[in-house]
């Protein structure tokens, strides 16, 4: 299975009836594709509108109705849309049940670090500090290396994006859960071991017990 | 208020103005407003806006002019000619999270000194900012942001000025128009006053000052 749909559709089956969700741009965007069909969720594109649907069709595209990387969606009857003021409310008032985001580092404790790299990237930081400071769970959608280096690390030295850790860790190799603020081998990946997902981890991995197998 | 023309309006708007331009990623961007902006070689302007689209598109053109001398955003991560700017020191690029930046514009509109908010404490945000603590947590103090002009773009106005925005083309546009010294507006459509209903109202009309008539 490709690494980005693996970490999709494991974190797809985090996601509940009824939810308040916000996908960031990239992997976590492709996780609405993959919520079971008798789940609803709310998803809620952070320029203003909650009820965001699938890409629209072709010639059916809507100027005044984009996600939040200004890109063409739909809205799902139901949905309503708000200002700006209005949807950091939502985000930084604990009203966003799961946020799910993109990662450069996440650390031992579950630091994250996701939106500038000193002098060559500097995008910005958008709503990913709002999104991890008040989510009520914060997970995280990333490949488990970038150009054969962890980016589960033992301390970010990238700027980090919020004092508060993340929940979880998704990757094609393992989920990572940071209880009690330490980096914890949840599950791994199918056919992956735990020997393999330390050898390919920089920061120390807690493992109890058995470490059962994702589903997906 | 008052309708005007393009040319009118922008011509009130003077070198190195402080301006807060509607629009997410340019959807709601008043884009004729900038290309007006261009055609009158505006310079030295300071731009607050949530990013600044891509080249081609709203502030994008701007910012490829070299009209703009800084930017205050929350994200200028899809407009390559911004960053590249910005870390060749060309132009004053301040980075905002995004809930806190629409929280200091409405601060500004609304009469506030500021607001207190838990975003951004314990990162580099937080340098150079007073940090309070309300009932046993971190906040930082974020000083409202104001502005000389407040450049909207509604779907549907009224010649009282009364605005409606429509679905994400929303966004900053209802905050920046409380927020502007001067609020100039933008509309897709005019109507007779009495044809939007009280309760669809988003921006009421003592807020705008100048209407661009549709030509």
């Amino acid at each position: 299975m490709d690494a980005q749909v693996l970490i999709a559709k494991r974190i797809a089956r985090e996601l509940r009836d009824g939810m308040l969700v916000n996908l960031g741009i990239g992997i976590p965007t492709l996780v609405s594709n993959y919520v079971a069909p008798d789940v609803r969720i709310f998803f809620q594109s952070e320029n203003g509108l909650i009820g965001t649907g699938p890409i629209p069709a072709e010639g059916l595209a809507q100027a005044r109705l984009t996600d939040a990387a200004g890109r063409p969606v739909t809205a799902i009857p139901g949905a309503c849309t708000f200002d700006s003021a209005m949807s950091f409310g939502l985000i930084r008032g604990g009203h966003v049940d799961v946020t799910v985001l993109g990662a450069l580092q996440v650390d031992a404790q579950g630091k994250l670090a996701n939106w500038m790299i000193p002098g060559k990237m500097v995008p910005g930081m958008g709503g990913a500090m709002d999104l991890v400071t008040g989510a009520k769970r914060v997970v995280i959608a990333m490949q488990h290396t970038a150009k054969g280096k962890s980016k589960i690390v033992k301390r970010c030295d990238l700027p980090l994006t919020s004092a508060r850790s993340v929940d979880l860790v998704v990757t094609e190799l393992a989920v990572i859960a940071f209880e009690n603020g330490r980096a914890t081998l949840v599950e791994t990946a199918p056919g992956v071991s735990v020997q393999q997902v330390r050898e390919a981890t920089e920061a120390e991995l807690l493992v109890r017990g058995d470490v059962p197998t994702m589903q997906l | 208020m008052h309708t005007t023309t393009l040319h009118d309006a922008v011509a009130r708007i003077p070198d190195g103005a402080r301006l807060m331009i509607g629009g997410f990623m340019g959807v709601g961007t008043p884009e004729g407003l900038v290309d007006e902006l261009l055609r009158q070689d505006k310079r030295g302007l300071t731009v607050i806006a949530n990013d600044t689209a891509v080249p081609g598109i709203g502030i994008g053109k701007l910012v490829t002019a070299g009209a703009v001398r800084k930017v205050i955003a929350s994200h200028i991560g899809l407009n390559p000619e911004t960053q590249k700017k910005m870390l060749a020191g060309t132009m004053d690029v301040e980075l905002i999270p995004q809930g806190t930046l629409i929280e200091r514009i409405r601060a500004a509109g609304f009469g506030l000194g500021g607001i207190l908010t838990p975003t951004g404490v314990g990162t580099v945000v937080e340098e150079g900012k007073q940090k309070l603590t309300v009932d046993g947590r971190d906040f930082l103090l974020e000083t409202a942001l104001h502005a000389d002009f407040a450049l909207v773009q509604a779907f549907v106005a009224d010649y009282l000025g009364n605005l409606v925005y429509a679905l994400t083309a929303r966004n900053f546009n209802p905050v920046i128009a409380m927020a502007g010294s001067t609020v100039i507006v933008e509309a897709e459509h005019i109507v007779p006053v009495g044809m939007i209903s009280p309760d669809q109202v988003m921006t009421p009309a003592p807020i705008v000052d100048y209407l661009i008539a549709r030509t």
